[in-house]
């Protein structure tokens, strides 16, 4: 068992456990740090950075930072959360995210960051991006218009052998998404729709089922994302 | 990687049957092994032609007249950029800088560098590919000076050493620095100490002190502990590490074993960019003689327990492994994205082992210094900047080429030195794209790192070329084709720099758009690594320094409303598909 640690998040004294991540420890100190790319049991991968906070005046991913005794750490200021919504407005602007026409809408995380920051209009230009639609595995349809680069459909879809069911190909722009080749028959109505509830936003999805919780009854419908933790006082 | 490389260099490209025998070969799924294939700029994954010219495309290439040897080559072989020419002996594509920003135009062509490339040249070029000569011969005649011309080499390149300092480009005795070692019988503390007495700091361009990198890593736990030279040199307008990679290979590898030493580490690893493959044979040859002399080895030169070994890891085509956890990822086979700190190399680096990356230019600082000692180290430069720095120089100024300077100098007596006309230049960028791009006003700026620090490149720029269009545009572009995409932040937010500086250049700006691209640099200062957080610094420093260039193109500077939406264009389709003319 390690050692227990006290840090402050803004000024808030909190307790945690040493080489824990900043995000786990403010969250049961019930400091909601918003995250997007994280995913639960998967090793971070920090490529949202959505979940900066400054740390002793330096900024760094809450996700992916071990914690240490004495840290003081910014999480609200209106410095980091105007990064924060930048980064959101960002990922919008990149992409093609048409949230009325999405399966996604309303258990989306990015559309629910998007109301969190009460984003209206980016402050970026739309970049209108023609990128496809790839519909042509049986079991998932894969939009790369929606697709934000998180990879946690690549950290997360393993197989028995721990190979990734997915990969990243390119880099930078030309960035995206594939369904390893010869792994594509393990992907059954089961790993398609776990692959769905992996991804955050609409760019996996599990075909020939759709909209079987009405819109309004939806996660984030029912509670702003992150309230779970900031309810508790 | 090296499989890759040695399938590109066998074959010309990867094909899907490689790639699902390495994946097999290697336990991995193919996807695993597409996945790093891609990333890397020269890894072709389609046949390509017989002879493959890969043509730089950087600012100071095209300040130097890149466009007439595109058209050049164009017009020769008769094949656009990105085709491959009909006969299919040729193919033309662009690259990123390739270190010569001395000697530009130039382009590698089957990995191999032709630089000072002419329209005459380019004529004679294509002439003897149409041959079918080798390109051996290619570059048979005019071979360059000094190693270049070795039996291993046979370089075109150049040197260009302008001015040689008492650092790096003075006289060395192979294995003098290990001998000191040994008759002093050093031990692992004590060298670090004197490194650290000596007030040396990386050259790389972060300027983090070399004894405190050492430390941590002799300090961290591991079962074993490596050294990274990292010669990747990927930054625009730097090109000091290739000449002394061509004249001082064995004073670098002699910082090795030092620094292997240090930290206890049994294996070095010099991490060579792709565009250096011209110098591998050689390399390895001063390399085997090392063995021979048993400078490597068991008991490396005559050091009791000191076994420690050298190999050369070469890179594909990637400015971002350059940052020093990219490229532990890259030799380890992977893609080269960077990766979050804590933990930092030195504590799990290559392998989840200890690691300590250093420049080039660094570890053969510490095998001078350790030679000639430390009193004499510190005479050299300023306070807080002991020692020398090499200068890669570039751009209009009569003497491109590596100045060995001490630290100190102003701005303006590089220019003077390299003959430049103050008077005639417009601007230096300082640092490659990613450091600042200075006007006159701050020519009086000291290099150093109490005041302006740089990795060594200097490019300058004259008054005759457009500041905007020809370097900040082509800077912000290079950071887009080179960011990992890993960060949303670096991925996403070079494009909307790009978009809105279009916007401006094109005249449909406004006043505002100037003021949200400075605005938005705290964003991408929340990127992970080096690249994403000076990807803005091109348009930021140049907004900040030559801020009227902007508002030139800024029609009515008290417009408010949004520009660049024209609707007679917008709708010009769909009126013709109807017929009808806009009614505006």
């Amino acid at each position: 068992m390690s050692e227990f640690v006290s840090f402050k998040i803004d000024g808030k004294q909190c307790m945690g456990r040493a080489g824990e991540f900043i995000a786990e420890a403010a969250e049961r100190n019930n400091i909601y740090i918003p995250t997007l790319c994280n995913y639960k049991g998967t090793a971070p991968k920090a490529a949202c950075r959505v979940c900066t906070v400054k740390v002793n005046g330096r900024m760094m991913t809450s996700c992916s930072t071990p914690l240490q005794e004495g840290m003081e750490i910014e999480n609200e200021t209106a410095e980091i959360q105007d990064i924060r919504s930048g980064i959101i407005e960002l990922l919008f602007a990149e992409g093609n995210h048409l949230c009325p026409s999405c399966e996604k809408g309303g258990s989306c995380e990015l559309q629910a960051l998007g109301y969190r920051f009460r984003m209206m209009v980016p402050r970026f230009p739309y970049l209108f991006p023609v990128r496809e639609i790839d519909a042509s595995h049986p079991k998932l349809i894969k939009d790369h218009n929606r697709c934000i680069l998180c990879k946690r459909c690549v950290r997360v879809m393993k197989d028995e052998n721990g190979h990734s069911l997915f990969a990243f190909y390119k880099r930078g722009t030309k960035l995206e998404i594939a369904i390893a080749p010869e792994l594509a028959d393990k992907i059954t109505d089961e790993v398609a729709q776990q692959a769905m509830d992996v991804c955050p936003t609409g760019a996996l999805l599990k075909k020939r089922k759709g909209w079987d919780v009405p819109v309004g009854k939806r996660m984030y419908d029912m509670k702003p994302i992150g309230s779970e933790f900031e309810q508790v006082k | 990687m090296d499989i890759l490389l040695d399938i590109l260099a066998e074959n010309g490209y990867i094909s899907d049957e490689d790639i699902t025998s390495l994946a097999a070969g290697l336990d991995m799924s193919s996807a695993d092994v597409e996945q790093t294939v891609s990333f890397y700029h020269f890894f072709a994954r389609k046949p390509m032609a017989k002879y493959n010219v890969y043509l730089n495309s950087s600012a100071i290439a095209v300040l130097k007249g890149r466009e007439k040897i595109a058209t050049a080559f164009e017009r020769e072989s008769g094949c656009s950029f990105g085709k491959v020419s009909e006969d299919g002996m040729i193919s033309l594509d662009d690259c990123a800088d390739i270190g010569m920003a001395d000697q530009e135009p130039a382009a590698l062509i089957n990995g191999i560098v032709f630089p000072n490339l002419t329209a005459f040249r380019v004529k004679e070029l294509v002439r003897d590919m149409r041959k079918g000569l080798s390109v051996d011969e290619l570059r048979s005649h005019g071979l360059g000076d000094g190693m270049n011309n070795s039996e291993y080499m046979k370089a075109t390149v150049t040197n260009n050493i302008r001015k040689k300092g008492a650092v790096i480009f003075s006289e060395y005795q192979g294995g003098s620095a290990l001998e000191k070692v040994k008759a002093d019988r050093m031990s692992q503390e004590q060298l670090i100490d004197l490194v650290k007495q000596s007030g040396l700091r990386g050259r790389g361009g972060a300027g983090f002190p070399t004894a405190m990198k050492w430390d941590f890593c002799r300090k961290a736990k591991g079962e074993k502990k490596y050294i990274f030279c990292n010669a990747d040199e990927g930054e625009p307008g730097t090109f000091k590490d290739r000449v002394i990679l061509t004249e001082r290979p064995r004073l670098i590898f002699d910082g090795m074993a030092l620094a292997g030493y240090a930290v206890g580490a049994e294996e070095g690893i010099l991490y060579v960019r792709y565009e250096y493959m011209y110098m591998k044979e050689y390399l390895e040859s001063i390399l085997t003689e090392m063995r021979k002399e048993k400078a490597l080895g068991k008991d490396a030169s005559g050091i009791k327990g000191f076994n420690f070994d050298i190999r050369i890891q070469y890179g594909a085509g990637a400015y971002v492994c350059g940052e020093e956890s990219a490229l532990i990822e890259s030799a380890e086979g992977k893609r080269g994205e960077p990766r979050d700190r804590p933990p930092f190399p030195v504590e799990k680096g290559y392998l989840g082992m200890p690691t300590a990356v250093n420049n080039v230019e660094t570890l053969c600082s510490v095998a001078k210094l350790v030679t000639n000692g430390v009193e004499w180290f510190k005479s050299l430069g300023t306070g807080q900047s002991t020692g020398t720095k090499l200068l890669s120089i570039s751009g209009d100024v009569k003497y491109p080429g590596v100045y060995e300077v001490e630290w100190g100098f102003s701005i303006n007596d590089i220019l003077e030195m390299s003959g430049g006309d103050p008077a005639a230049v417009q601007a230096v960028q300082v640092g490659g794209p990613s450091g600042s791009c200075v006007g006159p006003n701050e020519f009086e700026r000291i290099v150093s790192y109490e005041d302006i620090a740089t990795g060594g490149a200097m490019m300058v720029i004259g008054e005759d070329h457009d500041l905007l269009q020809d370097v900040v545009l082509n800077f912000t572009e290079f950071f887009i084709d080179e960011s990992c995409g890993s960060c949303s932040t670096c991925r996403a937010l070079t494009v909307m720099y790009k978009k809105t500086l279009e916007k401006v250049l094109s005249g449909d700006g406004r006043r505002k758009d100037i003021d949200a691209m400075l605005s938005w640099a705290p964003i991408g200062k929340a990127s992970r690594c080096g690249l994403g957080q000076t990807a803005m610094n091109p348009i930021c420093t140049s907004i900040k320094n030559f801020r009227y260039l902007y508002e030139g193109h800024i029609k009515n500077a008290n417009e408010q409303y949004e520009g660049g939406f024209d609707i007679a264009k917008a709708v010009a389709d769909s009126c013709e598909v109807v017929g009808r003319r806009p009614n505006l």
